[in-house]
């Protein structure tokens, strides 16, 4: 029966010291993993400004095209040398499911988070969350695109089932297409398939119709019967890639957003650098990105990418984003993405850097703000 | 002896005492709700239980604006649907391998190392995969349960199978049964309520996979809409859901138990049971 030799060790020692070691070696593990909980300050108010300590934040991102500059910036030293410069800790934390960056950044989890005007919109600022745009970093300019597998028309969608991630701006899009050819979302059914299943779903051989966004998008149009039928370069300025912060935290640390501007266009300088840095920036970032460096600058040509500061002024000074912002708005609205509360378009108010508003004046929970980045272009950081 | 380990609850207390720390954790969570909309009154993260109350009735009650349908009602019923093809089929797979595998040593030493082998195999892992072979269709959602829960009990009942009394199955012989007869007559009626146990065990992980299929690509369900409303932090749907399904769950595992009660009244003898 014994298949082991006896140890004369342990049979020496009784049962129950046995089981109660066992039980001890059980409960160091559990505290173990307790203590693994990190302990951040999520609270943007208790990094006040006059503590003893340097103020931390964090601050989140995911992997898209435009935003990851902000991943090389942390991994060059670049967020470092700013953060000093303005005397507080400053990490850019990657997270690899998006949505759940945005609800981490809604709860109070971090500083800032890189998002999208809907998703923004929506999420935290719909959530009573006062959020504030510090950057607009692009506009989606071929990024996001309608694919039909084995049709090359856009009207041949009627009928079909189209896979999306439902209430997200792939789903903006699409009412955006369907509303260019005079149809509806009721002639076409919606199949929720997240973002990160749409590649393998594509291969699937029921799926003829979806909507996604680079690098995603990229992966399905190599496919021999992938037609892209729409894309964003059709809706040029409404799907908006940004970078936003807790309006409560900015103001009581402005620092905070004058670092994140100051590392924004540095990278933004050395990503366009026609040098052996910018190369090897522009090679790091496709590395991250999970592509190769012409994978990545095709992402780029669909990115409409504003480089410098002025750039990105005139965009946001211009009236044009009152109208895009007003649509968006109005979708979100009809997809009752504003919540129970909510009993018009206006529920939320958004601001504007010329001082207007859109919606409620009261409950202005998204403001476009314009004076960190004129600090900027004014090369005053 | 007036001893901690002699002391038992008499049936009052016993409520009581069940009670408490649901009670416990529902005071927590008020106490951590009014905190966060003191400081901000349309906090979405720890909705107040009047919240809650109007996105349920919503749901159920009233048609919605874009489907005209009760969603919470269609989620339900595709939920249901899923779950009990999925765990009927992983039932009957699991009865039909267990019995075999217990019994016949030669379909053991051929069979039980690769059932081994599957069962450890993340079904979320090879996700892709089941997309091309089962498409997107209701097939795939049915199928990632099936894979996902049919191992461990199949397993589960070729163990307990395999652990009939030697002298039962000698004894059959001596009377004349055949193979078949000995998997039908004596290996079946006693396999039929541990299949109800690892049914009920298996009821939580079914509701895992079920919940992970409608989150990857599905019209209506109850995981369908919990990821889809998650996009914007509705957590006063979520969680009337969460609590749904929990309900459901329950409701299902005394349902199985007060079945096994009655078809099988031998085998609860004397169990303690849970």
């Amino acid at each position: 029966m014994m298949r082991f030799p006896a140890r004369p060790a342990a049979s020496r020692v009784p049962p129950s010291w046995r089981h109660a070691v066992l039980a001890l070696g059980l409960m160091v593990l559990a505290l173990a993993g307790c203590s693994r909980e990190p302990a951040q300050t999520a609270d943007p108010a208790s990094a006040a400004p006059d503590a003893g300590v340097k103020p931390s934040y964090q601050v989140a991102w995911s992997i898209y095209a435009g935003w990851m500059p902000w991943g090389y910036a942390q991994e060059a030293g670049i967020v470092d040398r700013w953060a000093d410069k303005y005397g507080i800790d400053l990490e850019l934390v990657q997270m690899n499911d998006y949505i759940e960056s945005v609800n981490q950044y809604t709860a109070g989890r971090f500083a800032g988070v890189s998002v999208t005007n809907m998703d923004a919109l929506t999420i935290p600022a719909a959530g009573g969350v006062d959020t504030t745009v510090l950057i607009v970093g692009d506009y989606s300019n071929g990024n996001d695109g309608l694919v039909l597998k084995g049709k090359d028309g856009l009207a041949q969608i009627k009928g079909q089932r189209v896979h999306l991630a439902e209430l997200s701006v792939s789903h903006y899009l699409l009412a955006r297409a369907l509303e260019s050819v005079g149809l509806g979302e009721r002639d076409v059914s919606i199949v929720n398939t997240s973002d990160a299943d749409i590649v393998g779903a594509w291969q699937a051989a029921d799926t003829t119709a979806l909507a996604a966004w680079n690098p995603q998008l990229a992966e399905i149009l190599a496919t021999p019967q992938a037609h892209g039928v729409f894309d964003s370069s059709q809706i040029p300025g409404e799907i908006l890639d940004t970078l936003v912060i807790n309006t409560q935290t900015l103001e009581a640390r402005p620092e905070l957003g004058k670092a994140l501007v100051g590392i924004w266009y540095e990278t933004l300088a050395l990503l366009q650098a026609q040098t052996p840095e910018g190369e090897a920036a522009r090679r790091a970032m496709a590395t991250a990105a999970g592509t190769t460096l012409e994978g990545y600058e095709a992402q780029l040509a669909t990115t409409y990418l504003f480089y410098t500061p002025d750039q990105a002024l005139a965009f946001v000074r211009d009236p044009a984003l009152r109208e895009s912002t007003d649509r968006v708005r109005s979708f979100s609205f009809e997809h009752g993405l504003f919540g129970a509360n909510a009993t018009s378009k206006d529920f939320v108010g958004i601001g504007f850097p010329d001082g207007g508003t859109l919606g409620d004046p009261d409950n202005v929970k998204l403001r476009f703000d314009d004076r960190y980045v004129a600090l900027a272009a004014d090369g005053q950081l | 002896m007036r001893r901690l380990i002699n002391l038992a609850p008499g049936r009052n207390t016993r409520w009581l005492l069940a009670l408490l720390p649901l009670m416990l954790i529902a005071l927590v969570y008020l106490s951590a709700s009014a905190q966060r909309h003191a400081a901000n009154p349309a906090d979405k993260l720890l909705p107040t239980p009047a919240a809650m109350a109007d996105a349920f009735h919503r749901a159920a009650v009233e048609p919605d604006r874009r489907s005209g349908a009760r969603i919470f009602w269609t989620d339900t019923a595709a939920s249901l649907k899923r779950l009990g093809t999925g765990l009927g089929v992983s039932a009957v797979l699991a009865l039909s391998i267990g019995l075999v595998l217990g019994l016949l040593p030669l379909a053991r030493a051929t069979m039980a190392p690769t059932v081994a082998v599957l069962a450890l195999v993340p079904p979320m892992a090879i996700l892709p995969i089941l997309f091309i072979v089962f498409g997107l269709g209701e097939l795939s959602k049915v199928m990632l349960i099936i894979i996902g829960v049919t191992p461990g009990m199949a397993r589960d009942l070729a163990l307990k199978v395999g652990q009939l009394p030697r002298e039962q199955i000698v004894k059959a012989q001596t009377l004349g049964a055949g193979t078949w007869q000995l998997l039908l007559r004596v290996a079946l009626p006693q396999a039929l309520p541990q299949l109800v146990i690892a049914l009920r065990l298996a009821l939580g992980t079914a509701f895992l996979f079920l919940i992970a299929a409608e989150a990857i690509s599905a019209e209506s369900g109850l995981g369908y809409r919990i990821f889809l409303v998650r996009r914007y932090l509705a957590m006063d749907l979520i969680l009337p859901y969460v609590a749904w399904i929990t309900l459901l769950a329950f409701a299902f595992d005394l349902a199985l138990r007060q079945c096994s009660r009655w078809a099988f009244p031998w085998f609860h003898q004397g169990r303690d049971e849970m």
